[in-house]
């Protein structure tokens, strides 16, 4: 795939060498660095050949945005404003996007509820607008603090949901998400989630190969559909299903579309699988009767708390991490619980969504008993002593 | 763009609708001279419509397609009501995304095309309704005025929320009654082209849609002056005669009688709109 063998070098418009999407993830070299999840938000977007992003302060996101706009100032970004609100910004990039750019933006807590009629919008439009959310607590009571509760509100959005753990996923992954979401058979937006200020401010230890080396730009001719730069045809069409006629045709018609939207998330799956390496991740004893399903710091709590059952206690547990929600990736977890007993979810909400979600799709596959603990919320910590307690808690009165 | 795109394939022209043979064969495309005088020699950018009956709104939306200066080259952003019902019939490039979001995706793909396209004229006009540009659009509508998006933005004001069944809007007179409004709007009309004014734009017009040469000389100034300066705002009167209880023959009445009140002509420009406006006139243009 790599193309460095084609005699011609190709450059995109900052200057960079374009190079094979698995030649930057997986082939370049990498160098180690010091940096929070924000700076590696400006990475990845660096070698991403972008074209467009609007921004919008909200903590814990701003930095992020910010290091978007140096980009800018740095040519690496095409265009770059502050739009008015999150809902203008969700609304301006969907424009950019039909206009045929590959366009990113990010937002968090209440900027995904102000901004959340745009998704399902951006979804049904088949743009594949990367949104980099770092989740943080919706109001009320004001919150600026981690929290993924609005993570559930958006998994039926009709956007591919990914969630990264770390900086070195988040870097990964945005990389990913533009060469999945922009494949002809998938071209979904895609919700690159990480937890606000555990990822996004914390400064950890990175690989990245060379800022000199950039994805092949986004080519917007070969979406599913037209982009709206008028060099094709203008069709009599409106950029959605507009067919609110009262009759069974339109309606078949909007059903169908929306059905469209879900299929082409399914068929992301093995480019995910792919360029994600696999849409789950285990870590612990395979065979173990206790089981951690988790996704973001919640996965990486879990595995520190897989450590301490099997140093203090001898206990053997694993953790399965979901890489991504949506497409979910039933037939991975529903194998990789196949041992299990207990199955714990710990998640950073009140309502438990990623409980529901396990439960739902495990019904029929396991016996396991699912917990849905332990649960934190409203910016609190979730430290593996804490996850330690719950099972032994549990496992002692069963 | 390239005409190529508006070319039959002769082999396939046999199975073509009569419409789209029109379209290649009779249609004002790639002339700026184009006009309402047009309408009734050529093939026009609007196919039938499936708005009311002597609807003024329809009249508004033939005018302008037949005044702007490039089509072939021109983005449409719509929002919902009762002027996206006619968007699936025109042989344009559309867009209806939300309602009230239009100014801010017209912002996302201008400035997109601008810097895909950095040589090449690619115009951008929203065109959405009372509800959609004043009501739940303000903020979109006003900041795109603020950040000098390179838009002109048309506003058709039938004074109530027609698609939704004749509620109230904030472009209602003080006192008229609607659904939402049983006891009469109880707040003036809002003066939208002063807010436009205010709010940057480069040139404002407000009038009925009764006189279609006026309605050709706004457009295209408005399309100009945005192409070459900064926003443009353009607010048409296009009574629901429905809502308001006319017959569908007593539209242009309706608009003749306001031009002499509420929406006498009135036009904004400023200089440096002055000068673009002169030297497109120079160019034979407008």
């Amino acid at each position: 795939m790599s193309n460095l063998t084609t005699s011609e070098v190709k450059v995109n418009k900052s200057g960079q060498r374009i190079v094979s999407p698995d030649y930057l993830l997986f082939e370049a070299p990498r160098e180690k660095f010091f940096m929070t999840g924000s700076e590696a938000v400006k990475e990845a977007v660096k070698r991403a050949s972008v074209d467009a992003s609007v921004s919008y302060p909200i903590t814990p996101q701003s930095e992020a945005a910010h290091l978007i706009g140096e980009l800018w100032v740095e040519g690496y970004v095409g265009v770059y404003f502050r739009g008015e609100s999150e809902f203008g910004v969700m609304s301006e990039v969907a424009g950019c996007a039909m206009a045929g750019a590959r366009t990113i933006t990010t937002t968090s807590g209440p900027g995904t509820l102000r901004a959340f009629e745009n998704f399902p919008m951006w979804a049904g439009t088949r743009i594949p607008v990367q949104l980099v959310l770092m989740a943080r607590g919706v109001n009320s009571p004001l919150s600026i603090q981690p929290d993924n509760l609005e993570v559930g509100f958006l998994l039926d959005t009709g956007c591919m949901i990914w969630y990264a753990e770390n900086a070195q996923d988040l870097f990964d992954m945005i990389l990913a998400g533009f060469v999945v979401a922009e494949k002809p058979a998938v071209h979904v937006p895609v919700i690159t989630v990480v937890d606000g200020f555990f990822v996004s401010h914390t400064r950890e230890a990175i690989m990245i190969p060379p800022d000199d080396i950039a994805l092949p730009p986004y080519d917007p001719t070969k979406a599913p559909m037209p982009v709206i730069d008028l060099e094709v045809p203008p069709g009599r069409f409106l950029r959605d299903p507009f067919v609110m006629k009262s009759n069974y045709i339109s309606y078949a018609t909007h059903a169908s579309w929306q059905f469209e939207v879900r299929a082409a998330i399914e068929r992301s799956r093995p480019y995910a699988k792919h360029y994600l390496r696999g849409l789950i991740e285990e870590f612990g004893n395979p065979e173990a009767e206790i089981v951690f399903v988790a996704a973001g710091t919640a996965a990486s709590q879990a595995k520190e708390a897989v450590r301490l059952l099997k140093d203090e206690e001898g206990i053997e547990a694993k953790v399965v991490k979901l890489k991504t929600l949506r497409p979910f990736p039933y037939e991975e977890l529903r194998a990789s619980v196949k041992n299990a007993k207990y199955i714990f979810v710990p998640e950073f909400n009140v309502v438990g969504w990623m409980e529901r979600e396990i439960t739902k799709w495990l019904y029929g596959y396991s016996n396991a008993t699912i917990i849905g603990a332990p649960r934190v919320a409203g910016g609190m910590t979730m430290p593996a002593e804490v996850i330690v307690k719950e099972v032994l808690n549990y496992v002692k009165e069963s | 763009m390239s005409f190529k795109v508006y070319q039959i394939n002769p082999e396939l022209k046999d199975v073509m609708p009569q419409e789209i043979i029109d379209l290649e064969e009779k249609s004002t495309l790639n002339n700026p001279k184009r006009g309402v005088m047009d309408l009734p020699f050529y093939k026009e950018l609007i196919e039938e419509h499936s708005l009311c009956a002597g609807c003024p709104e329809a009249a508004a939306l033939r005018y302008i397609m037949a005044s702007l200066p490039n089509p072939e080259d021109t983005i449409i952003v719509n929002s919902t009501g009762c002027t996206s019902l006619v968007f699936p019939h025109i042989a344009m490039h559309t867009v209806h995304s939300l309602f009230g979001n239009q100014n801010a995706v017209a912002s996302g793909i201008k400035r997109v095309l601008e810097y895909r396209y950095p040589d090449r004229v690619k115009d951008v006009v929203v065109l959405a309704g009372d509800g959609a540009t004043v009501d739940i659009g303000l903020d979109c509508t006003l900041q795109s005025f603020f950040r000098q998006e390179k838009i002109t933005t048309i506003c058709f004001d039938n004074e109530v929320y027609a698609n939704t069944g004749g509620q109230e809007s904030g472009m209602t007179p003080k006192g008229h009654v609607f659904k939402m409004a049983p006891k009469g709007k109880q707040f003036e009309k809002v003066p939208m082209w002063q807010l436009a004014i205010d709010s940057g734009c480069k040139y404002v017009a407000r009038l009925t849609v009764s006189s279609p040469k006026r309605v050709e000389s706004v457009i295209k100034k408005a399309v100009y002056v945005a192409r070459y300066l900064g926003p443009t705002y353009v607010h048409l009167y296009t009574p629901c005669i429905l809502e308001i209880g006319l017959n569908s023959d007593q539209g242009l009445e309706e608009m003749r009688a306001r031009d002499k009140e509420r929406f006498e002509f009135f036009e904004y420009i400023t200089p440096e709109a002055q000068e673009v406006i002169d030297r497109v006139k120079a160019e034979g243009l407008l």
